[in-house]
């Protein structure tokens, strides 16, 4: 089981030594066979979460050709600062969540991963509140799109939904799927910080070591799926009136 | 075990990268290429990128298994299908109105 590693960096207690023996669930043969099964099953989870994710990409892609004014319009008024803001914070995250995998792996004390797990848990919070700020933001300018809701309150913005060719209804269908999109994104980041709590705790008591880092690895995998997701959110649905705003 | 553990370097340029992608976007988005589907295939094609970067290093998919390569791909395509196929209705359904009787929807925009 031993990895080629820079083997200096390693030190592994006796409290990771054993929690390594431990997590060895009976039905498997060895360590190595575990994490090939854990990792396949992780996998198909995701594939799973792309096709979830797909449809109201599907969606959004019809809406979008059907309407493309209205698409416009209300994608113009989304902060875009805000949601490039965010971009950066995740793949911050993403980076800092790598670095927990490789602090795990490569042996390095607790404290390292404990570090690099806080430093992610943190820069998801920080997204979720910039996302509650922005969700705030709308709920003020009367744009949630629930029936009978969806009244901007600002003169501009009304004119911007119903000129050049966008209509106030079609520009709430925008802010429906604008919702239901970065609201299924927020609903795995709250999951995710749910989920790295446990992971931090069980780093902190030396549960993780070369010999046995699975849960870091595996929520990784899951941590940077959520990354891609927003990848294609931010460009899809801020910035695809960018050029356009100057012109309205 | 196959375990091949990626150097902070690796991790570190990949970053760099990822942040470069983001600046492209935005600033690729502000350009107005008189066409939107200009605009949106060059944001789509840095997303793929970024995307393909973090799955390919962050995700470990470049040293994995044969049978992760199997399933990312199967993922991708099966995605595809199911864009393409419900695009190619969408798109065909007007060359079909003479022959299937329309059905009344909300007037499409038109485009510009």
């Amino acid at each position: 089981m031993a990895t080629h590693a820079d083997t200096a960096g390693v030190h592994t207690t006796p409290a990771q030594h054993e929690a390594a023996q431990s997590a060895l669930a009976h039905h498997f043969d060895n360590m190595e066979q575990q994490k090939a099964a854990t990792t396949l099953g992780m996998w198909l989870f995701l594939v799973q979460e792309v096709m979830f994710f797909g449809g109201l990409f599907l969606v959004y892609a019809i809406y979008r050709a059907l309407y493309p004014q209205s698409w416009a319009a209300g994608s113009s008024h989304l902060n875009w600062v805000l949601g490039g803001f965010n971009t950066v914070v995740l793949i911050c995250s993403s980076l800092t969540m790598a670095l927990a995998v490789w602090a795990a792996q490569a042996g390095r004390p607790r404290k390292t991963q404990v570090l690099f797990l806080v430093l992610t848990a943190v820069l998801g919070l920080t997204f979720l509140g910039v996302k509650a700020f922005e969700y705030a933001d709308k709920y003020q300018d009367g744009l949630i799109p629930f029936a009978g809701w969806f009244s901007p309150t600002d003169p501009e913005t009304r004119e911007l939904f119903t000129t050049h060719g966008a209509t106030l209804q079609n520009v709430q269908m925008f802010y429906w799927i604008y919702f239901a999109m970065t609201g299924l994104h927020a609903l795995h980041m709250i999951i995710g910080i749910a989920i790295i709590i446990p992971i931090i705790w069980a780093a902190w008591r030396e549960r993780y070591s070369p010999e046995y880092y699975a849960p870091v690895e595996l929520f990784g995998l899951y941590w940077h799926f959520v990354d891609i997701v927003w990848i294609f959110l931010f460009p899809l649905l801020y910035l695809l009136g960018a050029h356009l705003a100057a012109g309205h | 075990m196959s375990e091949h553990i990626v150097s902070r370097k690796v991790y570190f340029v990949i970053f760099a990268a990822l942040l470069v992608g983001t600046v492209l976007t935005v600033v690729a988005a502000n350009i107005d290429f008189k066409s939107e589907v200009i605009n949106t295939t060059i944001a789509l094609a840095i997303a793929v990128t970024k995307a393909t970067l973090v799955v390919l290093y962050f995700m470990h998919v470049r040293y994995s298994a044969r049978i992760i390569w199997v399933l990312v791909a199967s993922g991708i395509f099966w995605l595809a299908i199911m864009m393409v196929l419900t695009a190619s209705d969408y798109m065909s359904r007007k060359w079909a109105s003479p022959l299937v009787p329309t059905v009344q929807s909300a007037p499409a925009e038109t485009k510009h």
